[in-house]
């Protein structure tokens, strides 16, 4: 144990924490909003979070900026991040319907019981993944599935340093983007009309289908969110670990739903918690027990946590507590 | 298109293998030698055991090629007497490795196998391989305890990790001279076993940590390395962690020199990383420069595989493979005759440069395992200097 | 197409009938030839006739081992997910924690190097996984369905990281070597060891007969009052409850017993692997488990057999099918990307599973009639 080197690191490694745990929380709302309305574990969620990675890889491959490329000018880095989060936001919110409509949909239909929605999950998490992976087998030569290397955007500078705590602007557009996005969407669920219908299907989908709300259009609606939270969440990972590659939605995918489910499943503001929370603490235990612990530690916070509070740190409460 | 032409010439490749095999059961042990060469063995095997899917296809896939590329170019040599390649598709998992060890030797015809690549299979599959003594070669196994388990068959084309790990250590002291250092390994068995003999040879580090392959996210570690005041970090591990790990430093302001074994000698680790954060880092490997050696591997392979560049070890595979090809050549049509050839053995691959001649545990003669030191300038592996030993 | 969904399930429902209206007495040839058969299976003589349903590149009889204990897991899993209805996406962790019980007490390379005999291990694994099944369960069995799913991958995934730290006992990627392989002294024909290195079929027996054994355990104990517990909290746990079914206690009992099965497979695999490390025991092996026990259909022993099996012995056939059927491609490429879409589509037009239990496709019918309305309104 290191608590020099703990207490040495203690600021940088909370700020990282946050910027990490910030993506968590992106991902993890997608699980969360489908949890709250379906009662389902959208384990193909992670490929979602994947595919915009990959789309907005792409995207700046297609325009010209590589791994090996500099860029300049704040133009051009606006453009790039317009450009790549069109493209993250779009491939994402498409998969996620995909996943709906080939994945779900059938089995809503004939009223299926909740291990098949897990299961068909599971099976198009496998068909995504595996997807991705073959394609970018084609593209590099030589049938190896290799990483994808990308562009760094956004060259990270400290803007704020204070007694050696340094804080980069990647880590300040992360973290504010993503409680940005929160706010956004909690304000949507409790203020709108379409809101509204997401927490009347969440709390009792009989009822509201006869109170006029359609079903199918709010479960829709759930996921292309969900989608669309993942897309934003796949750029801001692409601006800050520049990297990709088939299987990385995996681990997030995992540490989201985690984070999820530490906040309290089907509760918008417990997944913000939650994920910043786990990036955090996370953090420390590298920081603290080294870097082989770091996700065990995640882990035992998690179960521990759950012995205690059953139902995560701020309850289940999507369409309940302040409905 | 290429790959597409490729893919179905493998898939013929193998229908024919295996109505082949079905038609000629009954047949399979007496018509071995019934070759029309003068007094090569014809029609034999060859088989690769390592990793082609999965995630550790990376290293395995090169491999593949070399061996692929020597086999390739003996059949043209040598059109009316032909071996052929046996892929044994391990993904590097040690469970799923017996069930194709197994096969490989109850198939007569397979004389040799270049493999199993890592550590891990090898403790599983060589136990068969020797049941059956059927001749191995591994290209990449680099665990220093294999050959110390009495397998006969055993036969490693490259040093061990007590070659390569001190010989990194000694560069650190010696020639970058420098007096902290960071050292972090992946956890795995060759990572972290590079990782230890660094640690021997350089005393006490500035700090160590631990990642876990397939990490993406460094932040802990890189602020740790960033407080410490290290000018050099060793990292044990392959490419990818690797690549990620440098260019999240260099993105913290971290302006020291990496320097990591042949795991990422690789062009990924450059894709990876990207040019200006890859850049002045030093990767060793106990290999000789390609350019060193008088052979032609790098253009043919290139020609061969759609220009990709040859990754870690397919120069060791060409050249272990070439051994076991000129044993055929040389009429050995049973194991037990290869099995004698290898050990017999002795003469530079066209490849490497380095010479291969085994001692009787089946480790590549000390004197003949060189460690270079390469630099990444410019966005290209290139070799800086031969560590001398000791 | 969903009168043609109809008809297969109707077609389904009249072979079951079919195989319940048999005289008893060719029930059970049926059922002994089947046993017979299996029993031949690894036999290289026998398999070679069998045309293209054996593995063309890798060893058929190692291949079936595998299944083997695999099945015998998915058997396990059964007791948890299909007749207590609890969700552990964790499973593989017990089958983890049984094969390193025997490595840490037989290996002579392990830290302990105490150098049991296997045989002497294999039941200090089974009660060791127990026992972790029970420490695990105590205080998460009272968390409700879907938090029980992410506590026990949880526990899966702590249980793989302790393990791949070369620290730890259970010394990472490095492994343990030399775990003897079981009973040395049963001398085959040859005079070496019937149990040796190169020939799977004895594991294969061995593990089939544990199998046949734990089938039988499993079926008396469904048809018992525990079993009956079981079904009652799957159903509804708060009225078994009001009942009077101690749900808690009898919850436990499966969690202990499933995670005691994991174990002996898991025991099984490290006396015929005789070396494991921390590669072996990837996340995705539990998934692939859950997936083959609702894929052949949750709460039938049967139907988790033929889903494990499924699960695989089809990825590993693939590896020599498209070859041999002359396909253009190269279909070990594709099986991953294959198992995940048979997945779906199985799921879609056969939710129950292949071969479904009684009571739950009864369940699903009822909840087929109550959806068969919206579907008509929208």
């Amino acid at each position: 144990m290191d608590f020099d080197g703990l207490l040495r690191d203690f600021p940088d490694l909370t700020t990282t924490g946050l910027a990490q745990g910030a993506i968590y929380a992106l991902v993890a709302l997608g699980y969360t909003l489908v949890y709250g309305v379906l009662r389902l574990i959208n384990f193909a969620h992670s490929e979602v979070f994947m595919i915009g990675t990959v789309a907005a890889l792409g995207t700046w491959q297609a325009l010209g900026y590589n791994q090996n490329s500099s860029v300049g000018g704040i133009g051009l880095i606006l453009l790039l991040l317009l450009a790549g989060l069109a493209a993250a936001v779009v491939a994402s919110t498409l998969t996620a319907v995909a996943v709906e409509r080939v994945a779900y949909r059938p089995l809503r239909r004939r009223n299926a019981p909740p291990l098949a929605f897990l299961i068909t999950a599971i099976g198009a998490s496998f068909v995504l993944f595996e997807a991705v992976g073959l394609f970018s087998d084609n593209l590099h030569i030589g049938g190896e599935r290799a990483p994808f290397g990308m562009v760094t955007v956004i060259k990270p500078e400290n803007v704020i340093s204070v007694g050696g705590w340094d804080i980069t602007n990647t880590q300040i557009l992360v973290i504010l983007s993503a409680i940005g996005m929160l706010i956004a969407l909690d304000t949507f669920v409790n203020r709108s009309r379409l809101g509204r219908g997401i927490r009347a299907v969440a709390q009792d989908p009989d009822t509201a289908a006869l109170m006029g709300v359609n079903k199918d259009r709010v479960i829709l609606l759930v996921f292309v969110i969900g989608g669309i939270m993942a897309g934003a969440a796949a750029l801001l990972w692409n601006v800050a670990y520049t990297f990709s590659r088939f299987d990385v939605g995996f681990l997030i995918g995992l540490k989201a739903f985690s984070a999820a489910v530490l906040g309290g499943i089907g509760n918008l503001r417990g997944a913000l918690l939650g994920g910043l929370l786990l990036g955090v603490v996370e953090n420390y235990a590298a920081g603290l027990f080294g870097g082989d612990w770091k996700d065990f530690t995640g882990f035992v916070v998690l179960i521990v946590l759950l012995m205690f509070r059953p139902t995560g740190l701020l309850g289940e409460s999507l369409g309940r507590a302040r409905a | 298109m290429r790959q597409k032409l490729a893919r179905a010439f493998g898939g013929i490749v193998v229908a024919a293998l295996v109505f082949g095999g079905a038609a000629c059961q009954a047949g399979e042990d007496s018509d071995s030698d019934s070759g029309s060469g003068a007094n090569a063995a014809c029609g034999l095997k060859i088989g690769f055991f390592g990793a082609l899917t999965g995630d550790a296809a990376g290293l395995g896939i090169h491999m593949r090629n070399g061996t692929k590329l020597a086999i390739d170019q003996y059949n043209k040599d040598n059109a009316d007497c032909t071996a052929e390649i046996v892929e044994y598709d391990s993904q590097g998992d040690p469970a799923k490795a017996p069930a194709l060890a197994t096969q490989a030797v109850g198939d007569q015809k397979v004389i040799a196998i270049i493999g199993p690549a890592f550590s891990g299979e090898s403790e599983v599959a060589d136990p068969i391989f020797q049941s059956g003594t059927l001749p191995t070669i591994t290209p990449s196994a680099t665990r220093p305890s294999l050959s110390t388990k009495g397998w006969s068959v055993f036969h490693r084309g490259v040093g061990n990790d007590e070659s390569q790990g001190p010989a990194a250590g000694r560069y650190i002291k010696n020639v970058l001279k420098a007096e902290k250092v960071y050292v972090v390994d992946d956890q795995s068995a060759y990572g972290a076993g590079l990782a230890d003999e660094v640690k021997k040879v350089i005393g006490a580090p500035a700090g160590e940590d631990k990642v876990a392959v397939k990490q993406t996210n460094f932040s802990a570690v890189v602020t740790k390395i960033k407080n410490s005041g290290a000018t050099a970090l060793f990292f044990g591990g392959y490419y990818t962690e690797a690549g990620l790990l440098l260019k999240q430093l260099k993105g913290a302001g971290w302006t020291g020199t990496m320097i990591a074994g042949d795991g990422v000698n690789d062009a990924n680790f450059i894709t990876v990383a990207g040019q200006q954060a890859a850049e002045g880092t030093i990767l060793t490997c106990p290999c000789a420069p390609a350019t060193e050696a008088k052979g032609t591997f790098v253009t043919d392979y290139k020609a061969a595989f759609d220009n990709a560049e040859p990754g870690t070890y397919a120069d060791v595979s060409y050249d272990i493979t070439k051994i076991v090809l000129e044993g055929l050549k040389d009429g050995k049509s049973t194991r037990a005759d290869m099995l004698a050839w290898i050990k017999a053995y002795n003469k530079a691959g066209q490849a490497t440069g380095v010479t291969y001649k085994f001692e009787s545990n089946g480790e590549l003669d000390p004197t003949q395992v060189l460690v270079w030191a390469f630099k990444v300038e410019a966005g290209k592996v290139v070799p800086d200097v031969e560590i001398p030993k000791a | 197409m969903n009168a043609h969904i109809e008809k297969v399930r109707s077609r389904g429902a009249s072979m079951r009938a079919r195989w319940d209206s048999m005289p008893r007495q060719v029930r059970w040839v049926a059922l002994l030839a089947l046993i017979v058969f299996l029993y031949l299976l690894p036999n290289r003589w026998f398999y070679i006739n069998l045309w293209y349903f054996r593995t063309m590149e890798s060893d058929m009889a190692t291949v079936l081992f595998e299944t083997a204990f695999f099945v015998l897991l998915a058997v396990g899993l059964n007791v948890v997910v299909g007749f207590a209805g609890l969700l552990d996406l964790g499973y593989f962790g017990f089958f983890a924690v049984g094969a390193y019980t025997v490595a840490l007490l037989t290996s002579p390379e392990s830290r302990f190097d105490i150098g049991w005999p296997w045989l002497a291990a294999v039941p200090a694994a089974v009660a060791v996984t127990m026992i972790s099944g029970v420490i695990l369960g105590g205080p998460t069995l009272r968390l409700r369905g879907d938090y029980l799913a992410i506590v026990t991958l949880g526990f899966a995934e702590m249980i793989r990281l302790y393990a791949s730290r070369n620290e730890g006992i259970a010394n990472g990627q490095r492994g343990i070597p030399q775990i003897p392989h079981p009973v040395p002294d049963v001398k085959g024909s040859d005079g070496q060891s019937l149990f040796g290195v190169v020939d799977a079929r004895p594991y294969y027996w061995l593990t089939l007969t544990i199998i046949i054994f734990v089938i039988l355990g499993v079926r008396n104990l469904t048809r018992s009052r525990v079993g009956r517990a079981w079904v009652a909290i799957r159903e509804d746990e708060d009225a078994a409850q009001i009942m009077g079914v101690p749900t808690f206690k009898y919850k436990l009992w499966a969690f202990a017993i499933g995670a005691a099965v994991g174990g002996l497979s898991g025991a099984l695999f490290a006396g015929k692997q005789s070396f494991i490390n921390s590669d072996s025991f990837q996340l995705t092996n539990s998934i692939l488990v859950l997936a083959a026990v609702i894929l052949g259909g949750a709460g039938n022993i049967y139907g988790a057999v033929i889903g494990a099996f499924i699960t695989w012995y089809l990825p590993e056939w693939v590896r020599g099918i498209g070859g041999a059927l002359g396909l253009e491609i190269n279909v070990a490429e594709y099986r991953i990307l294959i198992f995940g879409a048979v997945l779906i589509v199985m799921m879609i037009f056969r939710p129950q599973g292949i071969l479904p239990n009684r009571r739950r496709a009864a369940e699903f019918a009822d909840r087929r009639q109550e959806a068969a309305p919206t579907e008509a309104s929208t």
